[in-house]
Formats: structure tokens, sequence, C-alpha cells
């Protein structure tokens, strides 16, 4: 039956191959999931939580209007200013200690000829992967009085050092802040290196052959090549200390001696979830949303000057 | 007789190498520490920083090492519950979310319609919604939908993350020919089919990163699990072993066990698929 092979080819490919348009309802039902999680988990909890941050709640069935008294609250509450004051010590310390250590770990790995890069950025890198919870559980015991290792290794070079100090009773920022750096330093270390790998070798070797010393090299080349994702990856830190709960709650079981370990977060997880005023937790959120998106701004000014002058 | 260019640039690789091996010792001792104090006996944890020393090879009592702690968390405390659970809502969570993002990436990468736009900018604006002011109303909610207490309530908030969606717009928008897609159409196949079999398989790497991103995520999550599930044989391994902290504080053995009980499944997925995870983390970032 050779019919349909003999007809003439042309006249129908000409007919067939036109373009033809995909269908409307497409791309809407691949969205379809997107829009409903979106709609469902994002938006009506965020009206919901306006409602919330005027009311009174205990527990999720009563609840009481109480209007803008959560915030005035809020306000004047010491504990809360004493989480914000934790919150900035612990930003400041990852900023001005994880940044410099991670800047240095890509500067060594992106020097030219070095053999074992792939081996070393997998050993930094690792620790990221270990989620807070495990982390805050680890140093717990790292910092433990007796069997802790700082202890037991201090005791074993000092036999002095008395094995039962309580670091996590004394120390509650510096162990936070430690415990940051092991988890982030090799995770903001990616970053970092491939900006550096984007600045161009012929320049730096131009440079040097005109007597630029390390020092100058680094100044004038390859910090504004890596400035863009040195702000990005501030603001990433900042926000992330922002949002610090799970480290100090796991690694102090709760808020430490005399609160020295409160964050803003914590702070909205006892309100909201221990004392059960979703309400008042509603608020925190706010003032927190608000903090983070001032970070946020200000990083896009920054950038916004840079790119100007 | 001085030294050639490239001797002297060896030399200097040496402080290089010393720093970098110091940092990495740095890094990998809280690891060894973990996995040597897990293998033994309270009484060596007392005694021995990292491995218990006797007359053994290498001078270490390899004899004293023990299983005694993973036994009884899986035998007495019924940890296998917890790392099942963990596997279940890391794997489900990381396989639904990395469909459903892949599927919304597609539409807003390759397809022109009214209304793109607009969908684009909910998917930024998601972006920067931070997840602590969603926590106290989207408990509420799952209050409301009967969601509390489930898996479901823990694996239906973050079935389509904006993050996922955005990055495989990203990776689709370069990494899938228009052309090979209206050739499918006209060749008369379903939309679906063309997904599968022409759209994913392009972007395999990206599909390697985020399903890893996403079951990463899961594994280490806390405070979600802390917050919806209040029966214990629902807990993951996060919750879990934290609620054995509570209940065995001072038995080091069982705790730092059990920590490493939730590390070593994700340090070993990660090493298995490094090279797939890094080449989809780049793909997203470079070529976006």
């Amino acid at each position: 039956m050779p019919a349909p092979a003999a007809r003439p080819a042309s006249a129908s490919t000409t007919v067939v191959r036109r373009y033809r348009a995909e269908p409307v309802w497409v791309p809407w039902v691949f969205l379809a999931p997107f829009l409903l999680s979106f709609g469902v988990f994002l938006v009506w909890p965020l009206i919901q939580s306006v409602v919330l941050a005027c009311q009174q709640t205990f527990g999720p069935k009563s609840t009481a209007w109480v209007g803008f008294a959560n915030f005035s609250f809020l306000l004047h509450d010491p504990l809360f200013w004493k989480a914000v004051s934790n919150t900035a010590i612990f930003a400041a310390g990852s900023v001005f200690l994880q940044l410099p250590v991670s800047l240095g770990l890509a500067l060594l790995l992106n020097r030219p000829g070095l053999r074992g890069r792939t081996v070393f950025r997998l050993v930094f890198f690792a620790p990221s992967l270990v989620g807070l919870v495990f982390v805050g559980l680890l140093f717990a015991l790292i910092f433990a009085p007796r069997t802790g290792l700082v202890n037991s290794v201090l005791h074993d070079f000092f036999p002095a050092f008395d094995p039962e100090f309580p670091w996590l009773q004394i120390y509650v920022m510096p162990a936070l802040i430690l415990a940051a750096l092991w988890l982030y330093a090799g995770f903001n270390m990616v970053y970092f290196l491939a900006a550096l790998q984007g600045v161009p070798e012929e320049l730096m070797e131009a440079a040097a052959l005109d007597g630029a010393g390390p020092w100058h090299r680094f100044r004038h080349i390859v910090l504004p090549e890596i400035l863009p994702v040195g702000t990005f990856v501030v603001l990433m830190s900042l926000l992330g200390s922002l949002q610090l709960f799970e480290l100090p709650y796991i690694l102090l079981t709760g808020s430490g001696p005399d609160n020295r370990g409160l964050t803003i977060v914590m702070y909205l997880y006892d309100n909201g979830f221990v004392t059960g005023d979703l309400g008042y937790a509603s608020a925190v959120g706010w003032v927190l949303a608000l903090l983070m998106g001032s970070f946020a701004l200000g990083q896009r000014w920054l950038n916004k000057r840079q790119e100007e002058s | 007789m001085s030294l050639s260019n490239a001797q002297r640039q060896k030399l200097l690789l040496i402080p290089i190498y010393i720093a970098l091996t110091v940092a990495g010792i740095f890094t990998l001792i809280p690891f060894a520490w973990l996995v040597c104090a897990a293998f033994k006996s309270n009484a060596d944890i007392f005694t021995s920083n990292f491995l218990p020393l006797g007359d053994g090879f290498l001078g270490v009592a390899w004899t004293r090492l023990t299983l005694v702690n993973f036994v009884r968390l899986f035998k007495e405390l019924g940890i296998g519950v917890a790392l099942t659970n963990s596997v279940f809502l890391s794997a489900t969570s990381a396989l639904l979310a990395t469909f459903c993002c892949s599927l919304a990436g597609y539409a807003l990468a390759k397809f022109r319609f009214a209304g793109r736009g607009l969908v684009m900018s909910l998917v930024l604006a998601a972006l920067v919604v931070p997840g602590s002011l969603l926590m106290a109303p989207g408990y509420k909610l799952l209050y409301d939908l009967g969601l509390l207490n489930s898996f479901a309530g823990l694996i239906l908030p973050g079935l389509t993350p904006a993050f996922g969606v955005f990055l495989f717009r990203q990776a689709m928008v370069n990494a899938v020919p228009a052309t090979l897609i209206e050739s499918a159409r006209i060749d008369g196949a379903g939309e679906f089919r063309i997904f599968f079999t022409i759209v994913l398989p392009l972007v395999r790497p990206m599909i390697g990163a985020y399903l890893m991103i996403t079951f990463l995520g899961t594994w280490n999550n806390f405070i979600g699990p802390q917050i919806v599930l209040q029966d214990p044989a629902s807990f993951p391994l996060s919750v879990a072993i934290n609620q054995l902290r509570g209940l065995y504080g001072t038995d080091y053995g069982l705790i730092m066990s059990g920590t490493m009980i939730s590390i070593a499944p994700v340090l070993a997925l990660f090493l298995l698929l490094q090279k797939e995870f890094i080449a989809g983390l780049t793909s997203g970032a470079v070529k976006g």
C-alpha cells in the first residue's frame, strides 16, 4: 500500500511545519503546584499574621483583640532588647571573624600551581552539610566539662587547667561564634573562591611585572573584582544571624545563663510555642522582617553607590 | 647560583600547604573526635581523648572499641524509627519539591503567556519573605487545616519553594532550546511527555543539585518538626536526638553515636554525589 508515501511531501509539510502555538492552559497547569502552595502557605499566613499581630492568643483557639499593644509591649520588654543585642553581637562576630577567615582560605586555595585544591575545598565545605541542630549537639559535647574535647586537651597540656571549667556558662557568645565559624567558614569560602576565579590572570601578571606588590595587587585588582560577592556574603551572614535560633537553643539547651544566648527568633519561639501567644509571636515576626528588610535595602543602596563610583 | 622562577614558586607554596593543612585539621577534628567517641564505652570517654591508649597496633587499644552505644540506640531506644522518619521525610520532600519546582520553572522559562511577568514577580516576592515571619500564622493554618502532628503538615508547606522555581527557571532558559520543544510538538508529543523526555534530561545537573539541597534542608530541619509533630513515634532524627539528650544528658557515648548517625548519611551522600552537586550549583549560578 504505497499510497501515503506517494503523496507530494512538500505541500503537506509546509502546512504542518507552521509554528503550532502552545496550548494556553499548559503553563498554568505546570504552575499550579507553585500557585497553590504560594496562595495557601504564603499569602494566607501573611494576611493572618497581620491580623494575629494585633491579637493576644492562647494557643490557636482563644484570641482577644489588643490592637498595637503587642508592639508597644515588645518595644518596652527588656528581654526583647536583650535578644536584639545578643543577635547583634553574634552578627558582628560572624562578619568580622568568619569573613576574613573565609576570604583567607579562598585566597590560599586560589594560588596558582596549588595541588589538591579539590580535596581541601571538600574538607572545608564538609561542616556546612551538618545541620545547625547537630552542630549545636556536637559543640555542646566539645565544650562539655571534663569529657569535652576542649577541656581534656587543655588539661593534658596544662595540668593546672581545671577540667571542670564550664565554658558554656561563662563564654556563651564566643562558643556560639566559634561553632558558627566552624560551620560557615567553608561555605562562604566557596563563594569567594568562585569570585576569585573571575579575576583576570593576565591583569595580575601584568601588575606583577610592573612591580606591584602582593598587597597592591590585592587592593587594586582583586578587591574591586570580588566586592559584589563580598557584600552579598555579608548580607547573607547578617540575615542568617538575625534568624539564629537552633544553634544556641541546642548548644545552651535554651537561652543560656542569664539569657545571654537568647536570640530574636528564640524569643519568638518561646512566646509563640512555649507560652502559646501566637499573636505576640506574629508581632515579633514583623519586627524581625522589618529589620531584615532594612538590611537588604542597605545592601542594595551600597551596591548602587559602588556601581556609580 | 639562584633559584629558577619555577623553583621559587614551588618554595612559596610550602607555607600555603602548611596553613591549609592546619586549617583542614581544625575542620576535621570535631568529626574525628565524634566518631572515636561513638565507638567508646563511657568509661573510655572519660579517660581518653580520641582512641583509648593500649598496647595494640599504633599504641591503641582497638579491642576496647565497642558497638554498645549503637546497640542501645537501636535496640532499647528505637532510634531506627527516627532514622526511617528522617529518610522518608527528606526523600519525599526532595522528590516532590524537585518535581514541582522544575515544572513551574519550565513554564516560566519556555512559555510566553499573559501573566508570566506577574507570576515571576510573585516568585521573587516569595524569596524575600523570612521563614520566621510565617512560623506563628503557619502553625495556626496547620491547626485550622487539621494538619498538625502529621507528615503532610511538614511536607505540603515546602512543596514548591520559590527558590527552587527560580533556580530551575534560570537553568532552563539557556539549557533547553526552544526549537527542540517545537519540533517535538510538531511530531505530536504531548506536553507532559516533552517535559519528561526532553526538558528534564537537559537539566540533569540542576536536578541532582536541587534534590541534594532539599534533602539536606529537610534532614537538618529542627524547628519545623519540633513545632508540627507531637507524637514521639513520628520524630525525625533532629528532634529525636535532642529529646534523647534531655533524657540521657550525661550518657555521652549515647549522644555522640546518635549525633554521628545523624551526620554520617548526609556526608556520605554528598561525597557520592559531589560532582553532580557542584556542577549543578555552578551551572545555576554562572549561566543565569
